[in-house]
């Protein structure tokens, strides 16, 4: 039966991490990571056969066996297509690859509990991406939390880690009470905790007050946790200080999940009730998306220290791909889903190495070591390729929009790759001058590593290799496209999903009818040969005009990592949101 | 039916995010962070309550037409509960840990030196 593999792949993480936390004390060194390891490939596995078992239906599977009764659905399930399993996959094999680089990077000096750890976040996240029922989501939104606060705060020698570890805890703390308070509403207007019923509902309603602060509020939820501006501040502090290979699972799949889910409630929970104010919701989010993109892109720039620079990178990502949802087309959901799933790959390949150069040379400054990195030349094409594909793999997965969206979101991911390229090519082939005023020197300490060691194995490398050439595979890939918009199709169609879920009225999936233009290949390389310019202009240029340096100034001074700001972007983020959702939706007469 | 209880919750929500904005101390933060949470819990319960309605236990005895009040929201209450006593002993242990290694647990003076 294909539906008894849907529990297991959060069941396995979850159930492991507990026997490890009880047994780990007394196993031989190493076999807990064994043990991760060896889960990390089921849940990947696992994941796979979702894909191909829900290509011609999606899996519904009710937990317990209670099913819905006359469309009233008493039960908490599980639904998986490929698009949702395919996000799945993509958390096991970066789990994989994290906890692979963990071999080699942390050495002899095993971490307690840092498995244990991994397989509770591995766990909470698979759950958070198959759950179909909001207070689920919920539970696995902040179990997932907590793990990754406590991932974060690891290196609790540092004080920097600990500061980024309570400045994510605060803030998305924050955002989980927006999300929860949004959820209590849904449920004392509805009902249901079940997503498509909650859709039924609603659709059955106006676009009211309620439907209004309940939305916002859901979607500033989750999009804290996806590092949406204004809400991304934690994010950039977090991903410096965490160690690298956790940075692996945190910039390839957990900030997506917050764009994967408000796609998700979008269509399921409100696309009925909201549908004759999509352009309303359409406007705010493409917006947001195109800001995050840009300022992302800009900050990623000015960033000397790596692990930084990446943090902006996955912020100015994320911008383009819940521009990419926010279109509100199936097109754009199944572009951004194939997108984030070949962007998490690159992105995780970038931070293995990282690993690696902190493993290797014990630094990841961009400035200070400068030239430094010809021992590892593999690290540097993995850098490199990385860095371009960057550039090129977030405008492939833009599937439609206007030209000057386009253009936008081009130039953003140009601005991403070109950011790495040139830390690569300064690194690794010594081009450009040691000094820079522009940049934002790293913390000190901010980036320390582990302790030097130059003749560190392969393992920190090998699984960056892997990474990069599965993502830039996926990328290219024809015909995924096609079938993620086949099935994306399926997933825009609420009323069809509710019969679904709630009465079993299975309806057939749509034809294909989407090839991907070849202006995507054009936008694509036009990234790309922008990255490179742009990184030659961040190596090359002679000065700064100031009216560059003056407004990036400013926004270096905003990321100051004083929690209380942060939270202060956040509640005037959600006001903002807040209001424009009400000010246009109340004008529609 | 009254509102007061989502007027309180909504003070509590508030209140704890303007002391949490303003807050010169790491611990009275954490301790913010509670009472937000605890507008949820009291926004929760709210939702779900009847008046004139009896506690969700039916045993031998109790007529089931006497009503209850809703029982999932005081199930989501408790998972809440646990929820954030996890998150919450997480956070004062990180704090602990700041006071040892920088000498401070003001957020303001934890400042990023490089701005």
């Amino acid at each position: 039966m294909s539906s008894t593999l849907v529990p297991l792949v959060v069941a396995v993480p979850l159930l492991a991490a507990a026997a490890l936390g009880a047994l780990g004390n007394f196993a031989p060194s190493r076999f807990d990571n064994l043990v991760a390891i060896a889960v990390a490939v089921a849940v990947t596995v696992f994941s796979v056969l979702l894909i191909f078992r829900s290509a011609d239906q999606t899996i519904h599977y009710w937990f317990g066996g209670w099913k819905p009764r006359s469309g009233i659905a008493i039960g908490i399930s599980f639904s998986v297509d490929p698009l949702v399993a395919g996000v799945a996959a993509l958390i096991g094999v970066l789990a994989t690859a994290a906890l692979v680089v963990s071999w080699d990077y942390f050495g002899e000096q095993v971490p307690q509990h840092f498995h244990v750890l991994m397989l509770i976040f591995l766990g909470s996240m698979t759950g958070f991406a198959l759950s179909s029922d909001l207070f689920n989501m919920f539970v696995f939104f902040e179990l997932m939390s907590i793990a990754a606060f406590a991932l974060t705060g690891y290196r609790i020698e540092q004080s920097s880690a600990l500061q980024g570890a309570i400045n994510f805890a605060v803030v998305n703390s924050i955002g989980a009470f927006m999300l929860l308070t949004g959820i209590a509403l849904l449920y004392g207007r509805t009902g249901a905790l079940n997503l498509a019923q909650i859709g039924q509902v609603l659709s059955r309603g106006r676009a009211d007050g309620l439907v209004v602060v309940a939305f916002t509020l859901v979607v500033v939820g989750f999009l804290t946790k996806a590092g949406a501006v204004p809400f991304h501040f934690w994010l950039s502090d977090a991903y410096a200080v965490a160690p690298a290979p956790v940075c692996i699972l945190f910039a390839g799949v957990m900030s997506d999940l917050g764009l994967h889910a408000t796609g998700r409630t979008y269509w399921e929970g409100f696309s009925g009730v909201l549908g004759a104010d999509a352009g309303s919701v359409r406007g705010v989010l493409v917006g947001l998306g195109v800001g995050t993109a840009l300022l992302g892109g800009a900050m990623a720039f000015v960033q000397a220290g790596l692990k930084r620079m990446l943090a902006f990178v996955v912020i100015s990502h994320v911008g383009i791909f819940l521009a990419a949802i926010g279109l509100l087309t199936a097109r754009g959901l199944a572009g951004a889903t194939v997108g984030i799933v070949a962007d998490g790959l690159v992105k995780g390949a970038l931070f293995c190495a990282v690993a690696s150069l902190a493993r290797r040379l014990g630094e990841t400054d961009e400035l200070s070591l400068h030239g430094r990195g010809t021992p590892i030349p593999i690290t540097g094409a993995v850098l490199g390729v990385g860095a371009v594909g960057l550039a090129v793999v977030p405008p492939l997965a833009i599937l439609s929009g206007d030209g000057w969206l386009r253009g936008l979101l081009v130039v953003a991911s140009a601005l991403t790759g070109g950011a790495v390229l040139r830390a690569a090519g300064r690194i690794f082939l010594g081009l450009g001058p040691k000094q820079d005023e522009l940049l934002v020197e790293p913390q000190a300490g901010a980036e320390a590593e582990l302790r030097r060691a130059p003749r560190a194995g392969a393992l920190l490398w090998l699984p960056g290799i892997a990474l990069l050439a599965a993502g830039l595979t996926l990328a290219f890939t024809p015909g995924l496209a096609r079938r993620a918009v086949q099935h994306a199709e399926l997933s825009v169609d609420r009323p069809a999903l509710a019969r679904e879920t709630l009465h079993g009225v299975r309806t057939p999936l749509p034809k294909p009818s989407f090839e991907r233009s070849p202006a995507a290949y054009a936008y694509a390389g036009a990234a790309g040969l922008l990255a490179v310019g742009f990184a030659a202009l961040g190596l090359y240029r002679r000065r700064v005009p100031v009216l560059v340096a003056a407004p990036m100034h400013r926004l270096k001074l905003l990321h100051d990592g004083v929690v209380g700001e942060y939270v202060t972007w956040l509640t005037v983020g959600t006001a903002v949101i807040g209001v424009l959702f009400a000010v246009l939706i109340a004008k529609r007469p | 039916m009254t509102v007061l209880p989502y007027l309180l919750a909504a003070w509590l929500f508030l209140v704890g995010l303007y002391d949490v904005v303003t807050s010169r101390h790491l611990v009275h933060l954490v301790i913010c962070l509670i009472v937000m949470q605890s507008a949820t819990y009291v926004l929760l319960l709210a939702i779900g309550y009847r008046s004139g309605k009896k506690a969700p236990i039916f045993t031998a005895g109790v007529p089931v037409k006497v009503g209850a009040v809703d029982p999932v929201v005081q199930a989501l209450t408790l998972t809440d509960v646990v929820v954030s006593v996890t998150g919450v002993a997480l956070l004062l242990a990180l704090v602990v840990e700041i006071w040892k290694r920088a000498g401070t647990v003001d957020p303001d003076r934890l400042r990023r030196k490089e701005s």
